[in-house]
């Protein structure tokens, strides 16, 4: 009995090369985080061979980054305070991707909640005297109307009238910058500054910092209530995401919506309400940095948390409970980066793990095989 | 050397080596056996049939000869020669070719640039009107009609199949592999190809015909190889020499009874009643013209017809899907035109809907998510706002079970099912819930012969059980076998009813050579 073999015509001018099969059976569980791990760890890498090329040292630089953003109390509580804001824009993005509805707009519906929360303390809605118990809930209420309204509009015209919904709220960003703009110059300036009063310390969130004299371990620890609003929208959102009929018709939608609309699944409605509800978190992280951290209304209060919302909606794989260790981890990286470079280090970092976790997806479809030469 | 199977012999060799030899191919994926050293052999000029179910191996062995797959053993031989192929391109340049079911053709590109795409002419100016004169002659010299210049998204089905054809034949390709190539096609389509098909085999091509319609193989094949679960159970039978029951028999393993045993049933109250109904199709054209039937409570309405005489936009329109310009639709007794699917799912109408992967599921969600789509919102599955995840598994894995769902886990999304274990699910589905009404489209194209006979008895049940089915079918053998009435429809119309199931009369309706009162 002779072996079976196949005469090879060809012989590749490599040792191996890798062949790329389409997988057919459901890739195992663990394989989508040892993925993305693995995407992290390149990402890492190829940045390291980026700040070489520029003359740094990339070992000490990721030192550094780790130290300044998880290397003792008070740092980590600062990571925290910028992860507050990304947890919010990074569930606003989740919940409209899942519907594959391509909310950009979270930095414009940030904004909106911003000046809501802002609006009901300086028009004097809230008054002077008040105490938190009513000044906050009622800044909390306005930011997330505020926010869900500036969704509300691109949800509407994309239900009712089929207008692409990436292009009005990428343009509404634009709008609600100017309104704010418009605010601190025009309505509420102090002093001719660009900036509004800072508000009463009623409308401050509570930090920790606020309990310093019974658990001393709290002094100078900033991170505030937000964060506690943030974790509770997150498991909130996953509730409805995965244990709901609402949640069930969004995943519905987002994966085939000619099924939706075969199982009577209105998708009119549930592209207004899931834009309100997108626009109502970002509104709510704007509420949150205005009310726990800047404490006045004033032109550039974000570095762009609505865009990176997305960019921490897709790291979290839509997942909103992931979304809380992704918007941590890059968090640390923008408050980090700001010690090696302002800007450039820290984007291009950001923008490789992007890069390398989208590239990476192609693994979770196809089996990577090896075929040494002559093997075949 | 030792194969699973004696090599038949038995035929005269003719001079001429044979075009192809596959010799033990063995093809294994994860879990899965799908060629379990397997031979087959293709004669020049000739059209050999691989019949089989879904799943039993056929595509596999193709995709192995067409070089998209390397088999774990075997040897194959183009004409005498050893060959090993590492990629489609391979296999291309030894003269074979494979049309899949899924059309590669680019839409906004016109046919004569979707021929070129990939190849190495021309070299840089495109100087497509020659190029057009050369495909124009290509394509009249196999009877294939095809207008060169004229843009992919612009022709049917059919047509795009001849610009695969003629992708092949430019090619240079003289042995042709086409997976399921009737699967797509309207049944004047079907004709016309297997005039193409006849045409290149006299030309001395050798055309390999994947298929699991007996008709169609016992049509148009010289010879047969039969597969099952991925062994040869017939090599190179004469199509002449065998019957349509003995290759059901080879296909299956067992007898399969064609002949379904039907109760004869009284029906009951009417439950469905649509009175001049009219709608437009997609284009805006109007695809309904002042329709009316009705289907009564344990009756099953066939409507035949060829494709896109507005049977579709009927479906459609009665579930809810589609808006209706005129005319009243009744479910037992209440208006659902223009009300929205939902009503309609409410009141007991289930929809096994003709294009199962688009409509009918969801693909990456999983099986359990998929067989709630229709109950999410009624307890068990749901308490008030929250879903119950445990009820939903539960059903999920009771519905698995008792419609032989054929999937690792209730987990498993159902894009991994295959066609028969799909069209299961989405019928596990709909007629858990206890239909009052069943619109049942094409409910068993694609599948295979133990599918459409397990789908046919799920349907013959649900009637027993008193629902009132509107089934919606292009193949008339089904309706005739299955339904008590039959109509006919014919450039949106209801064309006539028959009640005796005379293959001639019907077939003169569906053509529009021949109308019919409605009877009652």
């Amino acid at each position: 009995m002779t072996t079976n073999t196949l005469l090879p015509t060809s012989r590749s001018r490599w040792p191996f090369t890798l062949r790329f099969e389409r997988r057919v059976e459901v890739p195992p569980a663990w394989l989508g985080p040892a993925v993305s791990l693995g995407a992290i760890v390149i990402a890492l890498l190829l940045g390291a061979v980026v700040l070489t090329l520029v003359g740094g040292n990339p070992w000490a630089a990721y030192a550094h980054i780790g130290r300044a953003a998880f290397g003792d109390l008070g740092v980590f509580s600062d990571t925290l305070v910028k992860a507050t804001p990304l947890i919010l824009t990074g569930l606003a993005c989740s919940v409209a991707f899942s519907m594959k509805l391509w909310n950009i707009g979270a930095e414009g519906q940030f904004f909106a909640g911003a000046l809501g929360a802002s609006a009901v303390i300086l028009s004097g809605v809230v008054p002077a005297t008040a105490s938190g118990w009513v000044a906050i809930p009622v800044m909390l209420a306005a930011g997330m109307v505020c926010g869900a309204a500036w969704g509300f509009i691109p949800g509407w015209l994309r239900a009712r009238l089929k207008v692409n919904e990436i292009i009005t709220a990428l343009m509404l960003n634009y709008v609600v910058v100017a309104l704010v703009d418009f605010s601190v110059f025009a309505v509420w300036s102090e002093g001719g500054f660009q900036m509004s009063r800072t508000f009463q310390r009623a409308a401050w969130l509570p930090r920790l910092a606020d309990w310093a004299q019974q658990v001393t371990l709290f002094r100078g620890l900033t991170t505030h209530l937000g964060l506690l609003f943030a974790v509770i929208a997150a498991v909130v959102m996953w509730y409805i995401l995965y244990r709901s009929r609402w949640g069930y018709e969004i995943r519905l939608i987002g994966d085939n919506a000619r099924a939706a609309d075969y199982a009577g699944v209105s998708i009119t409605r549930n592209t207004v309400l899931v834009m309100m509800v997108s626009g109502a978190l970002a509104g709510l992280a704007g509420m949150s940095e205005i009310a726990g951290v800047v404490h006045r209304l004033q032109t550039n209060i974000s570095p762009g948390y609505g865009f990176s919302g997305i960019i921490v909606a897709w790291l979290a794989k839509l997942n909103p409970l992931v979304v809380i260790p992704v918007a941590i981890l890059f968090g640390g990286l923008l408050l980090a980066g700001r010690e090696i470079q302002p800007s450039g280090v820290p984007r291009l970092i950001q923008g490789i793990i992007l890069f390398m976790l989208i590239a990476s997806e192609v693994l979770m479809r196809y089996r990577v095989r090896i075929v040494k030469a002559g093997e075949e | 050397m030792q194969y699973g199977l004696r090599y038949p012999r038995d035929f005269p060799m003719t001079d001429s080596p044979l075009a192809v030899e596959m010799r033990g191919i063995v093809k294994r994926f994860p879990g899965v056996l799908a060629n379990d050293r397997v031979n087959f052999d293709l004669r020049p000029g000739e059209i050999h049939g691989l019949l089989g179910e879904n799943g039993a191996g056929k595509s596999t062995l193709m995709s192995v000869l067409a070089g998209l797959y390397k088999p774990e053993a075997g040897t194959i031989l183009v004409r005498g020669e050893p060959v090993h192929f590492n990629s489609p391109r391979d296999a291309n340049a030894r003269g074979l070719g494979m049309i899949h079911q899924h059309f590669t053709l680019i839409p906004s590109h016109t046919v004569t640039e979707n021929i070129l795409l990939g190849l190495d002419e021309p070299r840089f100016l495109m100087r497509l009107p020659e190029y057009d004169r050369r495909m124009a002659e290509l394509g009249e010299r196999f009877g294939l009609q095809i207008t060169p210049q004229a843009k992919v998204w612009q022709l049917s089905v059919g047509e795009q199949q001849r610009v695969e054809i003629l992708k092949m034949l430019y090619r240079g390709v003289d042995v042709l592999i086409m997976d399921e190539p009737t699967a797509v096609l309207a049944p004047q389509e079907i004709s016309e190809l297997f005039k193409t098909l006849r045409a290149m085999v006299k030309e001395g091509k050798s055309i390999v015909f994947i298929s699991h319609k007996l008709n169609e193989v016992m049509e148009v094949c010289d010879r047969v190889t039969v597969l099952r679960q991925g062994r040869v159970t017939a090599a190179g039978l004469r199509s002449a020499e065998t019957s349509i029951p003995e290759l059901a028999r080879l296909m299956v393993g067992r007898a399969v009874l064609f002949d379904l045993d039907k109760k004869p049933q009284t029906p009951g109250e009417v439950v469905l009643q649509l009175e001049g109904v009219c709608a437009a199709n997609d284009k805006g054209l109007q695809a309904l013209k002042n329709v009316s039937l009705t289907v009564r409570a344990g009756e099953i309405v066939g409507v035949a017809g060829v494709a896109g005489n507005g049977q579709t936009e009927l479906a459609e329109v009665i579930t809810g899907l589609r808006r209706c310009s005129a005319g009243r639709i009744l479910v037992t007794g209440d208006d659902v035109a223009n009300r929205s699917a939902n009503v309609t799912i409410h009141k007991g109408v289930a929809h096994v809907p003709e294009d199962r992967t688009h409509v009918g599921s969801a693909p990456t969600l999983s099986i359990t998510d998929n067989v709630i789509m229709k109950s999410y919102w009624q307890p068990p599955v749901a308490h008030g706002w929250s879903l119950d995840s445990a009820a939903a598994r539960k059903k999920a894995q009771t519905l698995k079970e008792e419609y032989a769902i054929l999937a690792p886990t209730i987990d498993t999304p159902a894009r991994m099912l295959s066609g028969g274990n799909l069209q299961r699910m989405i019928l596990a589905r709909e007629l858990s819930a206890k239909p009052k009404l069943l619109i049942a489209v094409q409910p068993t194209r694609g599948l295979d012969v133990g599918a459409i006979e397990g789908v046919q008895r799920l349907l013959l049940a649900q009637r027993e059980q008193g629902a009132a089915i509107l089934l919606i079918s292009e193949e008339l053998e089904e309706i005739f076998s299955l339904s008590d009435r039959t109509l006919v429809m014919y450039g949106g119309e209801i064309a006539g009813e028959v009640r005796e199931h005379d293959a001639e009369t019907v077939g003169l309706m569906m053509t529009g050579a021949k109308r019919q009162p409605v009877e009652g």
